[in-house]
């Protein structure tokens, strides 16, 4: 008999994740910005710290360097930490930690250290925060050599994908697309972890391949079922890992429909889709029945007035007009 | 003011580790001018007697984070002389299999976290190495070097606030030579009193003489013990001078030739040698027989480096991410 299902929001399931990990390892502790006594400024940790103490959850300064370089220490020690940036954008004021000594440090030290450590952080836009809390970088870092980066875009796998990067015994980003947070939604009560190395199939479809993840899942979701009305049958494919590429789910599903949209709230140049059209065109060139398109965020700071952010990032019209475009109809 | 003179074993024991340095960088350069050893080299000639010196402070499961000029503080830490010419060499039989070299000299045994090429990217790894101590209720200390050009860094700040912050076992060791590379510290910081910024931290603070090879180790035994105790962290300015150029080219056009050879007069193995002889701690059989065994160590060390291999190209991509067993 399966377990009742429990209505959930992905912000709890995050929260049940974190609080199952540090349950469960006396290694695993959780610091940054107002993750104690505010309870976390998406309100994740909301809680936690009553329950596992000042110890296991840590108010840090506004020291983004510092803290995140303290969590590789802090990893490199014996400890399981989990570093909470509050956005993307903030992360920036920890690339020095994140890529240089992060996701160098088992290289340069021919194997000997390794950093089993966690980050997360929200990413994206929607919520007009405007242009220095509301961007994608999460392709900058699947550019990254030594790191595993993560996308949940479901409840279950806000709740499933922190114990497997915490067993992971190298750095796991984790982005938390921030319109996700409030998205309701049924989980069975025994949720527990979830692969985290390959792509999934949401939806599937024969015409056309819609490519997502995180915040665009339910976008491209959403653009599917306006194509089905329309008899064009897609099928959404989910990354979650954005580094490494799960190349044989993405070319396995092109190579059925001959046809691929990608949808990446990142920037188009040099982006996760620009490199996943490349593998698209160098694995599965010989199937494809028309070109590559892509649906991504305007070339263009977030803006903050709501027309104008709308208009910035990528939305199901646009998906479903790309795809109809490469399945020939143009309704 | 330096410390009084310890027994003869030690003594003899201090200028035996600043000769290793001294005679293991000096092969290191000639190794550089036969084209031997590539990449960046930073040598710390001038400065042995703040590594040897801190060194001696500490327990065997310490741990210690260093910056690129930290062949010294590898050797002096336990990490074979061999090994760490190897890793110059970029031999696989080096502490980073070739793929660090003279600035990532890295050993889990002695708990050496590198070697790290970016100033002050070391400080806030130390303190989370500190962290995770404290929270196993471990009572080690974390060494951490690092130069006084860290100190115009923002990680430099944020990691003494952390480290004050949460009274966390660091004992951070400021390498003042007076140069950021070619920039004086007087023409980059608006205050060159480098304990008055630490002491804001609420950080017990000192300068000491590094040239001073006892100085250093009194200072820093005091220092450790208060950190390992459970005092929170401590930093001490050693103040120290590079006798070389920064790296392997540098035609040295920011300080005069006079002030380098004014300091030169005050090499620490010198001055720490004559000092010894003059109190009869040190006769010319003891140094000649100290110097003798700094030379085998060193040929041998080259040796290694010279018969090590190449990583099979094939292995390139190793390391990238950890290889599991299961």
């Amino acid at each position: 008999m399966s377990p009742p299902a429990v209505t959930t929001t992905y912000r709890e399931a995050m929260r049940a994740a974190l609080r199952d990990a540090l349950a469960r390892d006396p290694r695993v502790f959780l610091m940054g910005e107002d993750v104690g006594r505010y309870g976390g400024c998406f309100a994740v940790s909301k809680g936690l710290l009553d329950e596992f103490g000042p110890e296991r959850v840590r108010d840090t300064p506004l020291s983004e360097s510092a803290f995140v370089g303290a969590g590789i220490g802090a990893a490199m020690g014996g400890m399981r930490p989990i570093v909470e940036i509050m956005t993307v954008n903030f992360s920036l004021l920890a690339l020095d930690q994140i890529v240089n000594n992060a996701a160098t440090l088992l290289h340069m030290s021919g194997g000997q250290f390794n950093v089993p450590l966690v980050i997360r952080m929200t990413t994206g836009a929607g919520r007009q925060l405007a242009a220095q809390h509301s961007h994608s970088l999460e392709g900058w870092y699947a550019h990254i050599p030594g790191i595993r980066v993560l996308a949940p875009a479901t409840l279950a796998d806000a709740r499933g994908m922190l114990w497997p990067a915490l067993e992971d015994p190298d750095p796991v980003l984790i982005f938390e697309h921030g319109s996700l947070y409030g998205v309701e939604g049924e989980l069975p009560a025994d949720a527990g972890p979830v692969d985290i190395t390959r792509a999934a199939v949401r939806q599937p479809g024969t015409d056309v391949t819609l490519v997502a993840y995180g915040g665009t899942l339910a976008k491209a979701l959403q653009a599917a079922d306006t194509l089905a009305q329309e008899g064009v049958s897609a099928e959404v494919i989910d990354l979650r890992t954005l580094r490494p590429l799960d190349d044989e789910t993405i070319l396995g599903s092109v190579r059925r429909t001959g046809r691929a949209v990608l949808v990446d709230e990142g920037w188009r140049s040099g982006s996760l889709s620009a490199e996943i059209t490349a593998r698209i065109v160098e694995g599965a060139f010989y199937d494809l029945d028309a070109p590559v398109a892509r649906v991504c965020s305007a070339e263009v700071p977030m803006p903050y007035a709501k027309h104008l952010e709308d208009a910035a990032l990528p939305q199901p019209p646009a998906i479903v007009a790309a795809a109809r475009r490469l399945v020939g109809r143009h309704g | 003011m330096s410390a009084p003179l310890p027994d003869r074993g030690h003594a003899q024991h201090l200028l035996h580790e600043m000769l290793r340095i001294r005679r293991f960088e000096e092969k290191c350069a000639e190794l550089y001018g036969a084209g031997k050893i590539r990449g960046f080299v930073h040598l710390y000639i001038g400065e042995e007697a703040v590594a040897v010196g801190v060194v001696q402070a500490l327990e065997p499961d310490d741990a210690v984070v260093a910056t690129y000029r930290e062949h010294g503080h590898a050797l002096v830490r336990g990490v074979g002389a061999g090994p760490i010419m190897a890793e110059m060499y970029g031999k696989v039989e080096g502490c980073s299999r070739g793929r660090g070299g003279s600035m990532h000299l890295f050993d889990a045994r002695t708990r050496f976290y590198g070697g790290n090429a970016i100033v002050g990217g070391g400080l806030p790894l130390a303190v989370g190495l500190a962290l995770a101590d404290k929270m196993q209720g471990r009572a080690r200390v974390t060494a951490c070097f690092f130069g006084e050009g860290a100190v115009a860094e923002g990680e430099f700040h944020e990691s003494m606030n952390l480290a004050a912050l949460w009274r966390l076992p660091v004992l951070f060791c400021c390498e003042n030579n007076l140069y950021a590379m070619g920039t004086a510290l007087g023409r980059s910081e608006s205050e060159p009193d480098l304990c008055l910024k630490a002491s804001s931290f609420e950080m017990p603070a000192w300068a000491v003489d590094g040239m001073d090879v006892l100085a250093v180790e009194d200072a820093a035994r005091r220092a450790a013990l208060a950190v390992r105790a459970g005092g929170g962290p401590c930093f001490l300015e050693l103040r120290t001078y590079r006798f070389r150029a920064h790296s392997m080219f540098d035609p040295e056009l920011y300080r005069e030739k006079a002030e380098v050879e004014a300091w030169k007069r005050r090499d620490p193995i010198a001055v720490f040698t004559t000092r010894l002889k003059d109190a009869a701690l040190l006769g010319d059989d003891d140094l000649a027989r100290l110097e003798d065994r700094v030379a085998t160590e060193v040929a041998e060390a080259t040796a290694f480096a010279e018969a090590g291999t190449w990583e099979p190209v094939a292995d390139l991509t190793r390391f990238v991410y950890s290889e599991r067993t299961s």
